[in-house]
């Protein structure tokens, strides 16, 4: 056995491409499970394709898995990689161009035939021209390795090609020092039934891990310490994961029945796979003819006391817009989640954006205030669709729930709640029919009564037509339906007494104030913190609740000279501060269906500073 | 927990149904139609089935969409929902998956569940929820003041179609038929009796009920039903159908329908040629013989069909999925989503 040098790092961020077919997604998050475990923090972003299994070899098929962990705390999945690991041309030429200079590239030499060269437009193999001389290239024959150690097996060829993940997974394991015992775990569990592909899977992940231990390929093992995180029990969470279970979680706090009225869509579809796991829980998933059907359907279950939610993405959110106005008519509870994806139209569909914000504020016919609600990391979406529920329970309005597709599919670890300490947040359903009226409104929250169908001598009827004040009868007065527009408004705008005050990092007063909403929360803060430890006066801001707006956000927008709002969209919150606040806000916009990356706001708040001074 | 939602469901503070009659399912609000409408024939029905149902009034809803047709539940002293154009089918099937203890009944006209809300309503048909669904139809948009429906003649000349509708129209009984329903009927709002043994007749029903009522708009397309609905005409030009009866009619019952292949025609029980037991029977359990008598609908040289065309049973889109949740807690326990939170791989950090 070769002497290997282990060093210590802090933090690394890893990339694995191939065609979509190669199972990349399968292998980061395999990975990243393993990595939690071992206690280091990890943010993950997944990049793939719309298509499921795009031509082999193209450029436009590929799929990446990107996990960055540390023994530091860690708030974005990398704006670089260190690693790349490239299944075959089009992998490396597609991702190249995030590997940091001097970074190492593990390719399949197999993968890099005449045929995918030239899918991948490459004139000559870069393995042999020199142009990557500016990284440390490890050269593997992952599929042949794979293939002899099956070589005993009775397994057919394409098995064989396809199981090529496990080794490249196993040579990674190796390298930064991890356990394969948690992949084996699931690997057991996965193929309980088919023990030929357990038994060839666990090999080949085996033989990655000993063959970057026996050979001299590598020289060098990383050791990357646990990080130093509160202390509790955790586990690995997606932000659609998390969004599904804060749904249950409030379901429970609320005596409810959850009801899912929901209709397929990437990237948001998970939300809806994960809820109907839980029958045992009593949860009911509807899987709806159209999106319509999926909110009209939910805001039925919320008539008959359910809670009552729909998820979807923008596309979807459109469809559901006429829904989402009768709901605020009649006054029922009901959360609408969007997981923002690429628009406008079906624009990317596997890709993020955070342009639906104006649709969420506005997006409906006549007056129709909505609160609205964004997550900032893949665990916060927990505790923002929690709030969602709460705030639609307590004040009997439909709640838009914004996440999007870099949270959706981002994982991060999780300090698992203590559910007992979460808050009872029960809705009072009026069972005495003396002097009801369905529109008579509480006086402190301005929310109507609920009465429930089979609750004897409260028969009454709601409609999208607009409603007498108190009565809730028909009504086309003037004055009433002016009066019920300001009622509906004022209902809303009162949530503000109702929500935390926001909170700044940093100094509370300064130069530059960066506001953000929403999934760019790890880059900012990542950004804010570089600069403020290199002494420059920067404050970050990061707002769950873009309506109604915290009431001190006028006051904190005062106390900085600049303001700076980056977002993946053309600028709307900006458009929205100024708007309300007449603050001289600046947007940094890019819209490349990617998170930010944190040098590059570093580099805009860089100079935004410069233009101060 | 015992939640209020729990408590009703499983009944336990139900209390004897009251003896109720039609002016207890009255509600206070003003009856808005044009004077003369179809409607006040079917509410007026409706209210009178209620009583015999045995269900108590707090536990009924209507649910409806937009139309002339769609203010029916402000009208009734149950529970109601006046939804969105076309989608009270879907508001329906999610209160009775949230609440399969609920009747509830989705009222609709040709506009709103053939048109906007055709989706919905052929997804209901299929999934076959225990509700019933009343859809009037007067082949014309009523509320915003006459212009051409799906179920419109062709050839119909109204303000959108100065030159005649070029469209041909849906058979709403035959489009249930075809998106799977289990429970399909044709009734008239000028002949109350049998309005009201079809509305009872759905009510009983496990699954979906489809009514189509064959409603005059006296404002907007007056006497398009009169052929089917006046002393006159109506003995011969409708057939009346009904389970394990031969298809008779005309005024002296000299007529009858006997099938030629798969084709029915009209035969006369007077030339001696064909008597009672050579005429076509009904049987509402059979789907062929459903398809063959819908499809008589417009076409000229027969009369047209009335009666329930198929009321089979099949299994009920809520009840399987209350099926599976107690198979799932039954297997696996009633879940505990505290325990879920900390299930799988989790780790401690000191």
């Amino acid at each position: 056995m070769s002497q290997k040098t282990i060093e210590n790092v802090d933090e690394v961020t890893i990339r694995f491409a191939g065609d979509s077919g190669d199972g990349m997604q399968l292998t980061g998050t395999q990975f990243t499970n393993t990595t939690a475990i071992l206690g280091n923090d990890l943010s993950t972003l997944p990049d793939y394709p719309a298509e499921i299994r795009a031509p082999a070899g193209t450029l436009f098929g590929v799929s990446g898995f990107q996990i960055h962990f540390g023994s530091t705390e860690i708030h974005t999945p990398g704006d670089h990689c260190d690693v790349l690991v490239a299944m075959n041309p089009a992998a490396l030429k597609v991702n190249l161009s995030s590997l940091i200079l001097g970074g190492s590239i593990i390719v399949n030499t197999d993968g890099f035939n005449d045929r995918n060269l030239k899918l991948a437009g490459y004139a000559q193999n870069p393995l042999k021209d020199g142009s990557l001389e500016k990284y440390t290239v490890h050269e593997v024959d992952i599929s042949k390795l794979t293939a002899l150690a099956l070589q005993d097996l009775n397994i057919s060829s394409k098995f064989v090609d396809r199981s090529k993940n496990f080794f490249a997974l196993g040579m990674m394991y190796w390298m930064y020092g991890r356990p394969l015992e948690t992949t084996i775990e699931w690997l057991k569990v996965k193929f309980k039934n088919k023990p030929d592909i357990l038994e060839a899977n666990t090999r080949v992940l085996k033989a990655g891990w000993n063959f970057s231990e026996t050979t001299e390929i590598f020289s060098v093992r990383y050791d990357v310490a646990p990080a130093k995180l509160t202390p509790g029990r955790y586990r690995n969470i997606t932000g659609n994961q998390a969004v599904a279970w804060g749904f249950m979680a409030a379901a429970k706090k609320a005596s409810m029945q959850l009801f899912l009225g929901s209709y397929p869509i990437t990237p948001a579809s998970d939300i809806l796979h994960e809820l109907s796991l839980y029958k045992s829980h009593g949860v009911k998933t509807f899987q709806a003819e159209d999106e319509i059907a999926g909110i009209t359907s939910a805001i039925g279950a919320s008539f008959g006391g359910a809670l009552g939610i729909t998820t979807t993405s923008g596309p979807g959110v459109a469809l559901k817009t006429e829904a989402i106005g009768l709901a605020v008519m009649v006054e029922l509870p009901l959360v609408i989640c969007n997981v923002q994806r690429g628009g406008p139209s079906t624009g990317l569909p596997t890709k993020t954006e955070q342009a639906d914000l104006l649709q969420a504020l506005y997006g409906r016919n006549g007056e129709a205030p909505v609160p609205v609600i964004a997550a900032s990391t893949p665990s916060d979406c927990f505790d923002a669709t929690f709030e969602a529920c709460r705030i639609a329970l307590k004040y009997m309005t439909p709640v838009l729930l914004l996440t999007d597709g870099y949270l959706a599919n981002g994982s991060e670890p999780w300090l698992i709640p203590d559910f007992d300490k979460m808050p009872d947040i029960s809705p009072k359903f009026v069972t005495n029919p003396e002097g009801f009226m369905p529109y008579a409104r509480d006086e402190a929250t301005l929310s109507r009564p609920w009465a429930i169908p089979g609750t004897p001598g409260l028969e009454h009827r709601i409609g999208g037509l607009e409603k007498q004040n108190i009565t809730g009868n028909v009504n086309y007065e003037p004055d009433n339906h002016d009066l019920m527009i300001h009622l509906r408004a004022e209902k809303i705008q009162r949530i503000a007494n109702d929500i935390p005050l926001a909170k700044v990092d940093g100094e509370p007063q300064g130069e530059l104030l960066v506001v953000g909403w929403g999934g760019t929360y790890g880059a900012i803060r990542t950004a804010v913190e570089r600069q403020q430890k290199k002494g420059n006066s920067v404050s970050h801001l990061h707002l769950r609740y873009l309506n109604p707006l915290p009431k001190n956000l006028g006051e904190i927008l005062s106390k900085f000279k600049q303001i700076l709002v980056p977002e993946i969209n053309l600028g709307q919150l900006v458009k929205v501060l100024r708007s309300e606040f007449l603050v001289p806000a600046k947007g940094f916009n890019r819209v490349r269906g990617l998170p930010f990356r944190s040098v590059e706001l570093e580099k805009v708040i860089e100079e935004t500073l410069k233009g101060i001074k | 927990m015992s939640t209020l939602v729990e408590e009703i469901m499983k009944g336990t503070n139900e209390i004897p149904v009251p003896k109720y009659t039609a002016k207890d399912f009255s509600s206070d609000q003003d009856v808005r139609w044009c004077p003369g409408c179809g409607d006040y024939s079917i509410l007026a029905q409706t209210q009178r089935v209620m009583p015999d149902l045995g269900i108590p009034k707090n536990k009924m809803v209507f649910v409806s969409g937009i139309g002339c047709s769609s203010r029916f539940p402000y009208y009734m002293e149950t529970y109601g929902f006046h939804s969105i154009h076309g989608r009270a089918t879907a508001v329906a099937s999610g209160l009775k998956i949230a609440r399969p203890d609920l009747s509830v009944w989705v009222v609709t006209g040709d506009g709103d569940g053939m048109s906007i809300g055709g989706n919905h309503f052929i997804h209901l048909m299929r999934r076959n929820l225990d509700l019933q669904v009343l859809l009037f139809n007067n082949q014309i948009y009523g509320l915003t003041k006459g212009q051409y429906s799906p179920t419109s003649e062709m050839g119909k000349v109204t303000k959108s179609t100065p030159y005649g509708s070029v469209d041909y129209p849906f058979n709403p009984a035959a489009l249930a038929l075809g998106a799977s329903a289990t429970f399909v009927a044709r009734t008239l709002d000028r002949d109350p009796k049998h309005m009201q043994g079809i509305i009872k007749r759905a009510a009983e029903h496990k699954g979906t009920s489809f009514v189509e009522i064959y409603q005059n708009c006296n404002v907007f397309n007056d006497g398009a039903f009169f052929p089917f609905t006046e002393k006159e005409t109506k003995d011969d030009n409708v057939v009346f159908i009904e389970h394990g009866k031969p298809l008779l009619f005309g005024k002296e019952k000299d007529k009858g329908i006997k099938l030629n292949g798969f084709s029915p025609e009209v035969v006369s029980l007077k030339d001696g040629k064909n008597s009672v037991n050579d005429l076509l029977v009904h049987n509402e359990k059979d789907t062929t013989l459903s398809f063959i008598l819908a499809d008589m609908t417009y076409k000229p040289h027969l009369p047209r069909p009335v009666g329930i065309f198929l009321a089979i049973d099949r299994p009920v889109y809520e009840a399987e999925m209350e099926r599976q949740i107690a198979f799932a807690q039954e297997k696996r326990g009633i879940g505990d989503f505290k325990k879920l939170l900390n299930s799988g791989e989790t780790w401690v950090v000191q």
